[in-house]
């Protein structure tokens, strides 16, 4: 079943490129002249979106560098002890939604640690994989329209992933 | 943003002035700077193809077709959406990218879902509803199988990696519209 997921989603990219290009030679399209016009909207897209990559990164890096990122996993690991959370899930609901990168090497780490069959782990690896880098998400697309009045959106997407985490701990405790 | 930007910054300097963090926090700020700068000129390769991709869709007509085939299900989520609008089309396919863990797709498919939905957008600069709807999917994550955490556990030597994937799916699946009912309780709230 997971390899059969697996070769799907490795067969949909070239497969969705060859009809795309097929069915635009039919209908007289240029192919080739068409992508390298579309291609040319690429860096300006990315000029957009750079102030707000680097503008919501440079807070990232100096919130874990700064020690109130230690601060904050020692206070939710606290406030909620009496849930029994791993405290390596702990940090892994906090780093998730701020870096991808950091939370792959998190999780690795996880792993080495309490072993593949911890608790740590299995809750880990759920919060990864149902978690998404929301701070990331938002400066993208908020970046690329140039988004400047976000109205609740951040405050719902905070909430969403505060509930995301909890039904992740709930979900990880029913399996394991 | 704002706010929590500016919490984040100001919590952070006193943090690693009470912690004595502060050259650890002054030299975060340049890794900071050189992650955005790695990640854009990431961005900006895949991007570009998709870009490519997708005007092929436009100039052949595809993407109209593939919208007007979506429609009906896209539309009970972004109900002001009119006729077989591209947006349809962006916000389709960045959904299936997602569902099959492509991400090097779903980023730049989902950043042409902004340039679409924007199209309608009355007010530059304002968000819509339907931003915000696109949005919280995006952050809720909706992935079939984690095909990474599957790969960690595997190369550590786990028993029974796939064993994650149903769990996985029932805490993405109910996150999800856990998330959507949270933006739906806020638009109530605030309208």
């Amino acid at each position: 079943m997971i390899e059969y997921v697996e070769y799907i989603s490795l067969l949909i990219i070239p497969l969705f490129i060859l009809f795309t290009v097929l069915y635009g030679t039919f209908k007289k399209v240029r192919v080739y002249d068409s992508f390298v016009e579309g291609a040319k909207e690429g860096p300006a897209i990315i000029l957009r979106i750079f102030p707000y990559l680097l503008t919501i990164f440079v807070a990232i890096k100096g919130f874990q560098a700064s020690g109130a990122f230690d601060y904050l996993r020692n206070a939710f690991y606290s406030v909620f002890a009496f849930l029994e959370i791993p405290i390596e899930a702990v940090s892994m609901a906090i780093v998730k939604p701020l870096s991808g990168s950091a939370s792959t090497a998190l999780f690795t780490d996880i792993v080495t640690t309490t072993g593949v069959d911890s608790m740590a782990t299995h809750m880990s690896a759920i919060i990864m994989g149902s978690a998404e880098t929301t701070f990331y998400v938002l400066a993208v697309y908020l970046g690329a329209v140039s988004i400047k009045k976000t109205r609740y959106l951040v405050p719902v997407c905070l909430v969403a992933d505060f509930i995301g985490i909890v039904i992740a701990v709930a979900v990880a405790r029913w399996f394991f | 943003m704002n706010v929590l930007w500016l919490i984040m910054i100001c919590v952070s300097i006193v943090f690693a002035i009470f912690t004595g963090n502060l050259e650890a926090f002054t030299k975060s700020i340049f890794d900071g700077a050189k992650a955005a700068v790695e990640i854009s000129l990431y961005l900006l390769g895949i991007v570009s193809v998709w870009m490519g991709i997708t005007r092929v869709l436009e100039d052949s007509g595809l993407i109209y077709r593939i919208a007007h085939l979506f429609r009906p299900i896209i539309c009970r989520l972004f109900k002001n959406i009119p006729g077989d609008h591209p947006s349809i089309t962006a916000i389709t396919l960045n959904v299936l990218a997602n569902l099959f863990g492509l991400g090097n797709a779903a980023t730049p498919l989902g950043i042409k879902a902004m340039q679409e939905l924007d199209a309608l957008n009355e007010e530059k600069g304002v968000i819509t509803p339907e931003m915000m709807t696109f949005i919280v999917i995006n952050t809720a994550s909706l992935q079939l199988i984690p095909f990474s955490v599957i790969g960690i556990l595997a190369s550590y030597g786990h028993r029974n990696p796939a064993a994650v994937v149903f769990p996985v799916l029932i805490a993405t699946a109910i996150s999800t519209m856990t998330a959507l009912l949270v933006l739906a309780a806020f638009r109530k709230i605030f309208r």
